[in-house]
């Protein structure tokens, strides 16, 4: 009697009048329908979560019946549980603020409404895939995201590297999907049901395993499929391909939502997870090299997007960590306040860029704070909540992954904290490159129109108050919560303003300093740079011998050789028959005589050594 | 054997005879009323089976056979000549070797 | 008797059909060919059909081969010029084969049918205008009707044919 059909409904509704539609309407009437949609799945969301109030149980929607095959049966639910009920707030909220900054930062570009329809069909999927109450729903959404973030990243489609960048994601991901379906076979196999509520409660059931079970091999390729959306190693490489897209893109769905899918998976199936120890510490060394690995590339790159892409696959390998330590509630924790100041550290980069007109190179910027005061502000309130600077959003959540991470394993907490400092380094280091010193550039910034700086006012007020909305109390049914422990939180909040102060010293007290021991560290410093060839790596030993292959095997080989020969060899035979049949015609009467009486004689003889017309 | 009666089977080799003769009358001539000749010829001798075993077998619808090959022969021939006289107004020859554009 | 007339009008026949096949002009074919059904007619008369002897006469020998020579007339149609260039080899095969498969068939044929009683002249007498009238109008009346249309399909088509263009 909710009717949560609609929360998704109405971002689809949009997503159909501005596609079908949009080209005629005028700038303000597409932002209406596309704007106006989200704010009314907002603004359900909010009515819903109000409605059911704590939500001690689960509460489902039968729609009907999808799929009904022998014993298998799938049908259309949609649930809200205190799980979804998080996931529902972060997408739609910050959806919402992210829908109106475009308005504002979309206002030059062409194909204006297509960009609000994509965003809208994403919307739809995302909401799909957090409400869904069984695993192939929610890998409808979960292909249907993917989707839409290859439209979306290749927005500008007439830019070659955009296009590639798009088909990269979309390629990178489906190797990710190959596992999350090896994972629904099993799953059916094993329990007979995708419905979430029979397999948890089955796997509830199970033992835990101590070696490599039905469980763990389901777990671990649920895990290939969430590396695939999340990024994380091995599959992280689409995302800092992706920041071809527009910004807003990147907040959104690079950000905030599509790519905490996967954690949110993790954290759904968590009643598998737990069953599966070697999986679960899987997931936590993945989170870990990944968080560490992608920390080091983003130390030393120039784009200022392509810092806060690898901020964002090392942020996501926290929450990896968080969720295979055993802290989910930790980790979707993060995944709220990471929506949050992440979302506001790529605005603000749009604001940024937008006021540059273009301009992404951190080199030719400086000095910006004279032009861009509101801007330059928000973004320090994220630059502080991502640094876990004490009592921001950031500080709470990373914290509490921490000290699950030190329940687990103590080094797992040094590296994390070392993670943390290197964190709080590079995105200080972004920031005084941007807002302090002397401006380097070109162009004439100026500051962001109203329509833009107000979601970044109010993600910035979340940024820092965020922390206070505590989420592993509420999701304490679900998931156990760990002890406090603030010994531990303290020492990474120390190290967090230790990398903040080395920031300032190298960026803005010596400014020559920061070159000087770059060029000292000289190969480290160029293996960094250039992301540690992963790119290079992957294409040589993957994607040139697959892509030769198929050119050279497939399509000369069996395509053009062999089919095609089959059937150009089924014409060249019937032509070299008709040559041969049509020298009966040969216009000569008296040769058609001939043919008719040799085939008369010829029947006559049949007829006779048949025993005649008896 | 002046007075015996003939037998049938020499009605019949005559009409083979006759028959055999047709058929080459249609293969080696050139001239094209010969040949519509020779398949005359032919027709005969078919009518002149038809009419022995009608004896044979003592029923009369042998003969009325051959009375429906005979209408059949006169309209073929009537049509058959009168596409001759277009073919000669046309092609200006009776040679049926020199008729030949519908070659492929 | 029978015999003998028997011989006497095969071997007009036969000789009259082999000069229609190696007459070089084409009237001497159509003469031969007549001479081929007159002998027809007589043998058809010793088969005991009398309607299909004077049919024999009347409508083929009287109007189709009439109609061949006036066409032959019309059309001046003259000796066929010089004979092919098939070798004489060829020609005389030819000649052999046909003689031999003639033989073949005579031969089946005398063997493949039983013994019988022969023909006698006037032994049977079914062949009148009586018996050929009543089966004509009962049995085979569609056949009749169908052949009357056939006829004025022909005549019509004849005339389409040949007509002068105004």
């Amino acid at each position: 009697m909710y009717s949560l059909w609609l929360i998704p409904i109405f971002p689809f509704l949009g997503f159909l009048v501005n596609g079908l539609f949009g080209r005629r309407f005028s700038k303000p009437l597409v932002n209406l329908f596309a704007v106006g949609s989200v704010a009314l799945a907002f603004l359900w969301v909010v009515k819903t979560l109000l409605g059911l109030g704590a939500l001690e149980t689960k509460y489902v929607e039968h729609y009907f019946t999808w799929i009904q095959s022998g014993n298998l049966n799938i049908s259309i639910d949609f649930a809200v549980d205190r799980l979804t009920a998080v996931m529902l707030m972060v997408v739609t909220g910050v959806g919402l603020l992210i829908h109106i900054y475009s308005i504002g930062y979309m206002a030059h570009e062409g194909g204006y409404y297509r960009f609000f329809a994509y965003l809208n069909l994403f919307m739809f999927f995302m909401l799909v895939l957090v409400l869904a109450q069984n695993f192939l729903l929610l890998f409808v959404g979960w292909e249907g995201v993917g989707l839409c973030s290859y439209l979306l990243i290749g927005f500008y489609f007439l830019e070659q590297y955009a296009t590639n960048a798009g088909n990269k994601a979309f390629i990178v991901n489906r190797i990710g999907d190959f596992g999350f379906s090896l994972a629904i076979f099993l799953i059916v196999r094993q329990f007979g049901s995708l419905d979430f509520t029979k397999v948890f409660t089955a796997a509830g059931t199970m033992p835990v395993e101590a070696g490599v079970g039905i469980l763990t091999t389901i777990s671990l390729l649920l895990l290939v499929g969430a590396t695939g959306k999340s990024a994380q190693i091995p599959l992280y490489v689409w995302l800092p391909d992706a920041m071809a897209g527009p910004t807003p893109v990147s907040a959104l769905i690079h950000a905030a939502t599509m790519v905490t899918a996967g954690v949110y998976m993790i954290a759904r199936s968590a009643a598998l997870f737990t069953h599966a120890p070697i999986a679960m510490d899987t997931v936590a060394v993945i989170g870990l090299a990944t968080a560490f690995f992608a920390a080091t590339i983003g130390l030393a790159q120039t784009d200022i997007k392509k810092v806060f892409a690898y901020s964002t696959v090392s942020q996501l390998g926290y929450m990896f960590l968080g969720a295979g330590v055993g802290a989910f509630s930790a980790g979707i924790f993060h995944l709220m306040t990471h929506a949050f100041f992440k979302a506001l550290l790529f605005l603000g980069a749009g604001a940024v860029i937008h006021g540059l007109h273009g301009e992404q190179d951190l080199q030719q910027m400086g000095g910006l704070w004279k032009h861009m005061k509101i801007t330059a502000i928000t973004l320090l309130c994220a630059s502080f909540a991502i640094s876990g600077f004490p009592f921001t959003s950031g500080f709470f959540s990373k914290d509490a992954i921490l000290v699950g991470a030190y329940a687990r394993a103590p080094w797992m907490y040094w590296v994390g904290v070392l993670t943390a400092g290197m964190t709080a380094f590079y995105v200080f280091r972004a920031w005084f490159l941007a807002f302090t010193g002397e401006y380097r550039g070109h162009a004439h910034p100026h500051e962001s129109p109203l329509v833009m700086t107000g979601p970044l006012m109010l993600l910035a007020l979340l940024s820092l108050g965020g922390g206070f909305i505590n989420i592993p109390h509420w999701l304490e049914p679900m998931f156990a919560e760990a002890p406090e422990n603030p010994t531990l939180a303290w020492i990474s909040a120390g190290v967090g303003i230790l990398g903040i102060a080395l920031a300032y010293l190298f960026y803005v007290a010596r400014p020559k300093l920061a070159d000087s021991f770059a060029k000292s560290m000289g190969g480290l410093y160029t293996l960094i740079y250039n992301k540690y060839f992963v790119d290079e790596i992957y294409n040589a030993t993957v994607v040139e011998p697959m892509v030769n292959g198929s050119r050279v095997v497939l399509w000369r080989g069996v395509d053009a050789g062999l089919i095609d020969g089959i059937v150009n060899g089924v014409g060249k035979e019937s032509r070299g028959l008709g040559r041969v049949l049509r020298l009966l015609q040969s216009g000569n009467i008296r040769s058609y005589a001939a043919w008719i009486v040799l085939g008369s004689v010829a029947v006559l003889l049949f007829i006779g050594l048949m025993g005649g017309a008896r | 054997m002046i007075h015996n009666a003939v037998p049938t089977t020499w009605y019949l080799i005559l009409s083979a005879i006759l028959f055999g003769l047709g058929v080459a009358g249609f293969i080696y001539r050139r001239n094209i009323i010969t040949v519509f000749m020779s398949i005359e010829l032919m027709l005969n001798a078919v009518n002149l089976t038809f009419v022995t075993f009608s004896y044979e077998l003592k029923q009369v619808d042998g003969h009325i056979f051959s009375f429906f090959v005979m209408v059949v022969a006169a309209a073929e021939a009537a049509v058959g000549l009168a596409i001759i006289l277009t073919v000669f107004k046309n092609r200006h020859t009776l040679m049926i070797d020199d008729i030949s554009s519908m070659k492929y | 008797m029978t015999a003998l007339i028997f011989f006497i009008f095969a071997g007009i026949a036969v000789f009259c059909g082999v000069s229609l096949v190696v007459q070089k002009h084409p009237i001497a074919s159509a003469l031969s060919l007549i001479g081929v059904m007159g002998s027809l007619a007589v043998l058809y008369l010793q088969l005991g059909g009398e309607f299909i002897a004077a049919a024999q006469m009347i409508v083929y020998a009287g109007a189709i081969m009439v109609l061949f020579v006036f066409v032959i007339m019309l059309l001046n149609a003259g000796a066929e010029g010089t004979s092919l260039e098939g070798s004489p080899f060829a020609k005389y095969l030819g000649i052999f084969l046909l003689a031999a498969f003639l033989g073949l068939i005579s031969f089946i044929i005398q063997a493949m049918l039983p013994a019988r009683p022969g023909v006698v002249f006037g032994e049977w007498r079914g062949g009148t205008a009586l018996e050929i009238g009543r089966k004509l109008f009962t049995a085979y009346l569609l056949p009749f009707e169908v052949t009357s249309v056939l006829i004025l399909i022909a005549i019509l088509g004849a005339i389409v044919l040949a007509r002068k263009e105004i």
